[in-house]
């Protein structure tokens, strides 16, 4: 099977669709002349025309509403959403129109809307350019949220919105779009709401997305190496909707689990998962849920700050320490 | 300037210009004696339909927010005149007349506002959220400012699919400080340069947003020439006076029609209702300036026109008011005697496709 980077595989997909489907077109900052500023379109304005990849001034709500209405009306647009960290220019429109103009309408409309950009932090970009949003947009209804992190699931989750009759939020690992890994030709679309076990284990149950999942496999290995524990690490991909399924029965397994997210504790996606597994597998749990979030603070710059507020590999296997009871150094 | 005036601080009267009595003539519109009554019908079908709902509201039947168009018949009556089948109508809360007069069925509506079944959306919109996509109307939304741009994405949409469509975009005087608005109509200006923005703007301009005037919410009280940053024609009309909105919404739909422009008009208007279910007071206009605009009434106006010239007499015209009120009492025993929507309802239309509902119900 080739190997591809994140980025290519993301651009397969939206060209694959683009070729089968002529009411698809592309829109956002920068996406065309330019090439994207993470050059996930770069070659598609001459490819496509500019038409279909739409090159819109700095105006995120009004862009943002306009691809609802184009969606509304026969076209699949998907919006690039420069970092998510702009998506608040945009919320109205997301959440007021593109979520709950279906419901509102009494069926009468569709929005087959994608929007993507990179989601998260990690690279120094400090305060208001650092965000993990899956939790906020999670929260709608009407709304559908991923978050893939391998290639193979980047290109197969895309396929999968595009096609979907309604708006999806496509949150990248903004920092993974040079990473390589398996992407089959073709159609390889991944159904939504499908967890992936990305590592089978019997001991304990690491639950997380997005570049998390990188990190709960180095704390696997870490834990099989020291500690002689097997670990599942469990990758949820789809935020909404969410496989309860495969994380009870996971939990069923083995008894303990660690939600790990990049975003604040609060009211984010570890609690939410922390809750069904003690509302579905609360006879099976032999300790309470750990939760490993990101530091309760606006992200900072520099480098040594960054990674403290940030889930690390020893933050993670203390946690899985503790749910095994085990001696935490 | 009156103590009532003085107190609001400005006063709506002085901020609006008199309307020009060459807009009055109606241009070169030729609207023959048949075509006025038809359009005299609609506007008596509306202000009918919304006097039932303010009793409907005083009754308890209708529940949430109500705001009725009273004072500004002529304006949707004229431009909707000027819709074509495949056109796209959007517009804001302020949208009883937008269905009335696309043809959906006045039941259905007035069902909609006591939150039954039977209703346009089924009961999940109310009166802020009108739907008939059948015929052209894609909403009835309640955030101001926030339609705006959909509507743009609307234009941009007929081109694309390469027909000969425009969109019908309506907004009041209030949405015009709203950051959507300048961003969709940057963007309607900007598209349109390409012939990719079919969208005819008109501008409802009632003076009022809720209670604070034009003056006192922009130093810029021209409407129309907001649109000049964004490379945008405009124009203004008489919004109280049928027959020049007709002429002027026929010829600036022709005109985007054609040429895949936006195009922009500002119709004067009045809100004579207060503007919601919440207004009692009124302590932001006089009682004098509403009375002054209560002679400049759109359906008076054309009343005294078909009369004067002997297009109906006034035995014609109470026939008329008495159809249409016919009409309204069976729209509203329907909406009274139908059921509420089933509690199943609740979950559907959430999401489109297979998994209509994704969660625990």
């Amino acid at each position: 099977m080739p190997e591809k980077t994140y980025r290519e595989a993301l651009r397969e997909a939206m060209v694959q669709e683009m070729e089968n489907d002529e009411s698809v077109l592309l829109m956002g900052e920068d996406i065309g002349v330019y090439g994207g500023t993470h050059l996930i379109t770069d070659g598609l304005l001459d490819m496509f025309g500019p038409r279909r990849v739409v090159d819109t001034p700095i105006s995120e709500g009004g862009f943002t509403g306009a691809a609802v209405g184009m969606a509304m009306t026969g076209l699949k647009p998907i919006v690039e959403m420069m970092t998510w960290n702009f998506s608040f220019l945009a919320a109205d429109q997301i959440i007021q129109n593109a979520a709950k103009v279906r419901y509102f309408s009494g069926g009468q409309v569709e929005v087959p809307l994608v929007i993507r950009g990179p989601n998260g932090g990690g690279v120094q970009l400090s305060a208001q350019h650092t965000h993990s949003l899956e939790n906020m947009y999670g929260h709608f209804p009407g709304l559908k949220v991923v978050s893939p992190v391998t290639p193979n699931d980047v290109k197969g989750m895309m396929l999968t919105a595009i096609r979907d009759p309604n708006p999806v939020i496509f949150l990248e690992a903004g920092a993974l779009y040079g990473t390589k890994g398996e992407v089959p030709e073709g159609d390889n679309a991944v159904p939504f709401g499908k967890a992936r076990v990305a590592r089978e284990g019997d001991d304990v149950t690491l639950v997380s997305y997005g570049r998390q999942v990188n990190l709960c496999m180095r704390v696997a290995d870490k834990l099989e190496e020291e500690d002689d524990v097997s670990a599942e690490v469990i990758d949820v991909r789809s935020i909404r909707p969410l496989d309860e399924e495969t994380l009870v029965e996971s939990v069923k397994k083995t008894h303990r689990a660690v939600a790990v997210q990049e975003q604040w504790r609060y009211f984010g996606v570890a609690s939410e998962v922390a809750a069904i597994i003690q509302d579905k597998a609360f006879d099976y749990l032999d300790a309470p849920v750990e939760r490993v979030s990101g530091a309760e603070t606006p992200a900072p710059f520099a480098r040594n700050l960054e990674l403290a507020a940030f889930p690390n590999e020893d933050m993670v296997a203390d946690a899985a320490r503790r749910v095994l009871y085990e001696k935490v150094v | 300037m009156s103590a009532e005036n003085e107190r609001t601080g400005d006063g709506g009267v002085e901020t609006q210009e008199e309307p020009r009595e060459e807009s009055r003539d109606g241009g070169a519109v030729a609207t023959d004696g048949e075509h006025l009554v038809e359009l005299y019908k609609n506007m008596i079908l509306i202000r009918t339909f919304e006097e039932a709902t303010q009793r409907g509201f005083r009754q308890g039947k209708i529940g949430g927010y109500l705001h009725v168009y009273i004072g500004q018949e002529a304006v949707a009556t004229g431009f909707i005149d000027a819709y074509k089948e495949g056109d796209r109508v959007i517009t804001a809360y302020r949208d009883h007349p937008f269905p009335l007069l696309l043809g959906s069925d006045p039941k259905s509506v007035m069902a909609e506002l006591y939150g039954k079944g039977t209703g346009l959306v089924k009961g999940k919109g109310g009166s802020m959220h009108l739907f008939d996509v059948e015929n052209g109307l894609y909403g009835g939304y309640g955030i101001v400012g926030g339609h705006i741009p959909l509507g743009v994405g609307f234009a941009y949409a007929m081109k694309y699919q390469e027909t000969d469509h425009i969109c019908q975009l309506y907004l009041g005087d209030g949405a015009i400080n709203n950051g959507a608005f300048h961003e969709a109509a940057n963007l309607s200006g900007l598209w349109g340069r390409d012939g990719m923005n079919p969208c005819l703007w008109i501008i409802e301009n009632n003076q009022y947003g809720m209670g604070t005037s034009v003056a006192r919410s922009t130093a810029m009280t021209d409407l129309g020439a907001k649109f000049d940053a964004y490379g945008i024609e405009h124009e203004k009309v008489d919004g109280m006076d049928l027959e020049a909105v007709l002429e002027v919404a026929h010829r600036t739909a022709d005109k985007v029609r054609e040429t895949g422009q936006p195009y922009v008009v500002e119709a004067l208007t009045y809100r004579t209702a207060p503007h919601g279910s919440a207004d009692f007071f009124e302590k932001y206009r006089t009682k004098d300036e509403v009375k002054k605009w209560r002679q400049r009434d759109p359906v008076g106006q054309l009343e005294h026109k078909l009369l004067e010239r002997e297009i109906l007499d006034e035995d014609a015209l109470e026939e008329i008011r008495a159809e249409m009120k016919e009409t309204i009492d069976e729209a509203t025993n329907f909406a009274d005697e139908s059921e509420e929507p089933s509690v199943e309802e609740l979950y559907t239309d959430v999401y489109a496709g297979e998994d209509e509902y994704m969660g625990e119900e």
